[in-house]
């Protein structure tokens, strides 16, 4: 239990730290950035308790925005992500049995799985980002463009950093 | 009240989601102009510690382009020194404006792909910098200080949607506004150009000097695309910033001497 505290704490200081150092700067061309540090809001327990969760997104936000000058911009849209999250997990994963305290993660979802929730999640986290970023809907094919390629990308970083950190425990483990 | 609280806890989860949205949403509020941005001082010593830790480590890896850089402008200074002209006189002034100071500072964050982009600099309230001061890089004006903390100051970059620069056409003085073309990446827009007006690709745009911000004169971008609209009166033209935003490393904070009593002059005109 206690091991799984720090984890997680260990989990969002790193992502947040990679994201705001190092994703956020590096050009990607155009408008692209990954928000990898979403991972920390995807992977937390199943049964993480709902509020908890929301308060937790929220803290998430918050820290994105404190160093990104966005008060409140990343705060409300992972918030509204993890509100979304329980009624994904139900949606795609009806019958899926979870043990106390694991998590949603690339072995137990399987990577078909794991890219259907990551994605839909990232997509409702950037629809509302952009929209309130961009605060208007005149140019709405150009914004839903920006959309999908902002949450493809993301899906993409998000699949690439879980895979190198799964690996990464395989290999200690033999 | 008490239907309100057996409501809240029935649906807590809702009632939590919706309480955090409000919240989220007065705090989006501060970002929606650039007065409301200049209230709410946004630079803290704690993300510009964190900012500048990993400057220094990641500074190292390009340090020779840096160098060349530097080495660059420093010719580009010499040249302007007033020994290096011919025939100084006492009487000559090789910059109309004297009363500016300028506070060299380290860039040690700086984004271009968001939609706000700002800059983080390594001088702060101990420096003696405030807010609405400009940003100058080696090549033009580069942002506006919007934010102060003791020892670091966040800036509104050019690239930035609340930017909006007093400028003029240095071939015929006439009077523009600069703004970021949101919709073009690290181009920039010429707005308010008198119908009058023709511009070529190439003029070049300066601040106007109407602002205390940046004094007259400084670059500010190129033009690149000119096209008359047939039915407005003010026409727009694509603008290429000077700054390359892709290698800000060392800036200037721009110190207005005599914005103080400037200003103190337009209150009392105000007032009478």
């Amino acid at each position: 239990m206690n091991n799984a505290y720090v984890k997680n704490i260990i989990r969002f200081v790193l992502l947040i730290l990679f994201q705001v150092l190092v994703l956020d700067t590096v050009q990607f061309g155009g408008y692209v950035i990954p928000y990898v540090y979403l991972l920390f809001i995807l992977l937390l327990p199943f049964d993480t308790n709902k509020s908890l969760l929301l308060l937790l997104a929220f803290i998430t936000g918050l820290s994105i925005d404190f160093f990104e000058n966005t008060l409140g911009l990343h705060a409300a849209a992972v918030v509204f992500m993890a509100f979304a999250r329980p009624g994904v997990i139900k949606f795609y994963f009806p019958t899926l049995e979870h043990t106390k305290g694991e998590e949603p993660g690339l072995s137990k979802l399987g990577v078909t799985g794991f890219l259907k929730y990551t994605f839909t999640l990232v997509f409702f986290h950037q629809i509302l980002l952009t929209f309130l970023e961009v605060f208007s809907l005149h140019d709405f094919f150009n914004t839903l463009s920006h959309i999908l390629i902002n949450a493809l990308v993301t899906t993409l970083g998000i699949l690439i950093t879980v895979m190198l950190f799964t690996s990464q425990r395989r290999k200690r483990k033999f | 009240m008490r239907n309100l609280l057996t409501f809240f806890l029935k649906h807590q989860f809702f009632s939590l989601f919706i309480i955090l949205e409000i919240i989220s949403f007065v705090m989006l509020m501060n970002s929606f102009s650039y007065q409301r941005m200049l209230s709410f001082n946004a630079a803290s010593d704690i993300s510009g510690d964190v900012f500048n830790t990993y400057h220094k480590m990641a500074a190292y890896f390009d340090l020779k382009e840096k160098n060349r850089l530097l080495l660059k402008e420093n010719g580009r200074l010499f040249n302007m020194l007033l020994t290096n002209t011919l025939a100084p006189d006492s009487s000559y002034r090789e910059k109309e404006d004297s009363s500016y100071q300028y506070i060299p500072a380290v860039v040690i964050r700086n984004t271009m792909n968001h939609v706000n982009n700002y800059i983080v600099l390594n001088k702060g309230k101990k420096q003696g910098v405030q807010k609405e001061m400009g940003i100058l890089s080696d090549k033009g004006i580069a942002g506006i200080i919007i934010g102060v903390s003791q020892n670091y100051s966040l800036a509104m970059s050019l690239l930035n949607t609340h930017a909006h620069i007093s400028a003029r056409i240095k071939k015929d003085n006439q009077l523009v506004n600069v703004v970021w073309g949101e919709k073009q990446g690290r181009l920039g827009e010429v707005v308010d150009i008198p119908a009058h007006i023709q511009l070529n690709t190439g003029d070049t745009i300066i601040t106007s000097g109407n602002s205390f911000i940046f004094p007259a004169g400084l670059n500010i971008g190129t033009v690149y695309d000119f096209e008359k609209s047939k039915n407005h009166n003010l026409n727009k033209a694509g603008l290429q910033f000077s700054t390359d935003f892709n290698s800000l490393h060392y800036v200037y904070i721009i110190k207005s001497l005599e914005k103080k009593e400037k200003m103190k002059l337009l209150e009392e005109v105000k007032n009478e």
